[in-house]
């Protein structure tokens, strides 16, 4: 399990974190979501063991990341923002260069490397020097490096930045599969990564933790959740808007959208959880009203997002 | 702490520094300028052949000026590449002690330079075979000569620490190092045995690489001299040490 208690970061008169505190258990993936500049690298710099905390710590499977840092980072898989990898050098030798520093040696060091390249399908580059690499093929290379010593704990810092859908897909793929025997935390501005993803979310804004929930639960706090959105045909489209409206459960019926003869409305229920549809359905063909679309809205994660990050 | 692993990632991380040395032009480059320059000012300023002397001198009282500029380039990647790059970030949340990858680095690129020294070993034939040079004297310079190229290098390291900028780190190196040598410069000394105390001349000259390097050039094996460079290389390391643990940006 990690657990981040408290953790503050204090960079001379800016306060980047403040008192952060949440726990990851194994098993599970924690998304970590917040505008940028938000304190997101920060945390994780700290979590990792890179910067100390101003105060607060991190304990890591139970070692303490200022008290038994050594311990606490060989649990710690770490994927740092923009997977820096040193160029000079081939992709084969720099992870031998980490299983090494792993404590590693002979055959379990090969097989070690052998195994990851595999996984990471850098197999086919294994003797190019990094710097010839295109950018997802880097990006591999720092997230081989991170799964190398198959760590209880990874920390991912935007481990899909600047791939290509593909590869966003490849990356998400090998996260879910390795998330059954780990804990995982990673941070992303892609909040359809998060439903595909996480199991978990964590959105932090000025340094604070604002929201932490599973996405579905998040995505019931949109205004939106539990709307039903109905588009309507035929001369008699303003009818149906007041009888759906009279309707029991029913809060507020309001029109998205207009265009000639079309009409979209959006059906507020009274209670998001208890769905409306049928009887609005029942309500409109009764009235002899023509169903052009109709779905339940769950709420979008955007949405969720901006609320909660900017208050509006 | 444990010894072995201590030893053991040091050990780990000087192969790293030394793959990437020979992975990227700079190891080249640095080679065979440092053995260019050498040659140069042995043969042509110092006129070796002309000089008629079986001795290395014309050789290394070149090499504090020529390690005052080679050292810190060699230096100043040491820290400031990685900071630039981000790799510190992986390096120090790797599962080792500050003073490991200090040390590690610090070990790699002193070797490094000791390959250069090593290189010059054409010199040291010819002189063997023209004349009957004293060879204790020139293992004496030799080992001079690296001590001092460690000092420089601790220096530079320390610098390159401070900044993710390599030029920055190359300049405050290369002011630390000209200190380092003018105070025991003989024209330095001279303006300032004209007015102070002699305890205040022999005190700044003392501080200096010159006045050391000088002594045991000469084939003088002091402790005084050894501890001189050793207690530089170790302040500085331990500095290095301290500016990357408090350091509040990647």
């Amino acid at each position: 399990m990690i657990e981040v208690r408290h953790l503050t970061k204090q960079f001379g008169n800016h306060l980047a974190v403040d008192d952060i505190s949440f726990t990851a258990q194994k098993g599970e993936i924690l998304g970590f979501l917040g505008p940028n500049g938000a304190g997101k690298s920060t945390t994780m710099r700290m979590i990792t063991g890179f910067f100390p905390p101003t105060s607060g710590t991190v304990i890591i499977g139970g070692s303490d990341i200022l008290s038994q840092s050594l311990a606490a980072r060989r649990k710690i898989g770490y994927l740092p923002e923009n997977a820096p990898v040193y160029p000079d050098m081939t992709v084969g030798r720099y992870l031998d260069f980490c299983a090494e520093i792993r404590g590693f040696s002979g055959t379990a060091k090969t097989q070690r490397v052998d195994e990851t390249l595999e996984r990471c399908f850098l197999a086919g580059v294994r003797h190019q020097m990094v710097n010839t690499l295109s950018k997802g093929y880097k990006q591999r290379v720092c997230f081989a490096q991170s799964i190398l010593h198959d760590p209880e704990y990874l920390i991912l810092d935007e481990p899909t930045d600047g791939l290509d859908p593909n590869q966003k897909h490849e990356v998400r793929l090998m996260i879910r599969e390795m998330s059954a025997t780990k804990a995982i935390i990673f941070s992303t501005h892609i909040l359809d990564e998060v439903d595909s993803v996480c199991s978990r979310a964590i959105i932090i804004a000025d340094g604070k933790v604002v929201a932490d929930d599973t996405p579905d639960g998040l995505r019931r706090r949109s205004a939106f959740h539990g709307s039903v959105v109905l588009t309507v045909t035929g001369a008699a489209a303003g009818g149906a808007q007041k009888g759906i409206a009279d309707l029991e459960g029913i809060a507020s019926v309001s029109v998205v959208e207009s265009d000639g003869d079309r009409t979209t409305l959006r059906i507020f229920p009274d209670d998001p959880e208890v769905s409306v549809a049928d009887r609005v359905i029942a309500t409109v063909s009764r009235d002899g009203v023509g169903i052009d679309a109709m779905f339940v809205e769950q709420g979008r994660l955007d949405d969720v997002f901006r609320e909660i990050t900017t208050g509006k | 702490m444990q010894n072995g692993n201590f030893l053991r990632n040091i050990w780990i991380i000087m192969k790293r520094e030394f793959a990437g040395y020979f992975g990227s032009p700079v190891a080249y480059v640095f080679i065979v300028i440092f053995l260019l320059l050498t040659g140069f000012f042995t043969f042509y300023i110092s006129n070796f052949f002309e000089a008629g002397q079986a001795d290395l001198k014309g050789f290394f009282q070149w090499h504090p000026w020529l390690f005052m500029f080679l050292v810190p380039a060699v230096a100043m990647r040491l820290w400031a590449e990685e900071r630039r790059l981000g790799t510190i970030e992986l390096l120090l949340t790797l599962p080792v002690t500050v003073t490991d990858v200090v040390l590690g680095k610090f070990l790699a690129a002193w070797c490094f330079i000791g390959i250069a020294l090593t290189l010059t070993f054409p010199l040291v034939i010819t002189v063997v075979y023209l004349g009957n040079p004293d060879l204790g004297v020139i293992f004496c310079a030799y080992l001079g000569s690296f001590l001092m190229a460690g000092t420089f290098l601790s220096v530079g390291s320390m610098t390159s620490a401070l900044t993710r900028s390599q030029v920055v780190s190359f300049i405050l190196a290369v002011v630390t190092c000209l200190f380092l040598i003018l105070a025991g410069f003989a024209p330095v000394t001279a303006v300032l045995s004209g007015w102070a105390p002699m305890w205040l001349v022999d005190l700044v000259s003392s501080t200096s690489v010159l006045s050391h390097f000088a002594s045991i050039a000469r084939g003088v094996l002091d402790v005084r001299d050894l501890l001189y460079y050793l207690s530089v290389m170790i302040f500085m390391i331990f500095v290095n040490g301290v500016i990357l643990q408090n350091r509040e940006s990647a």
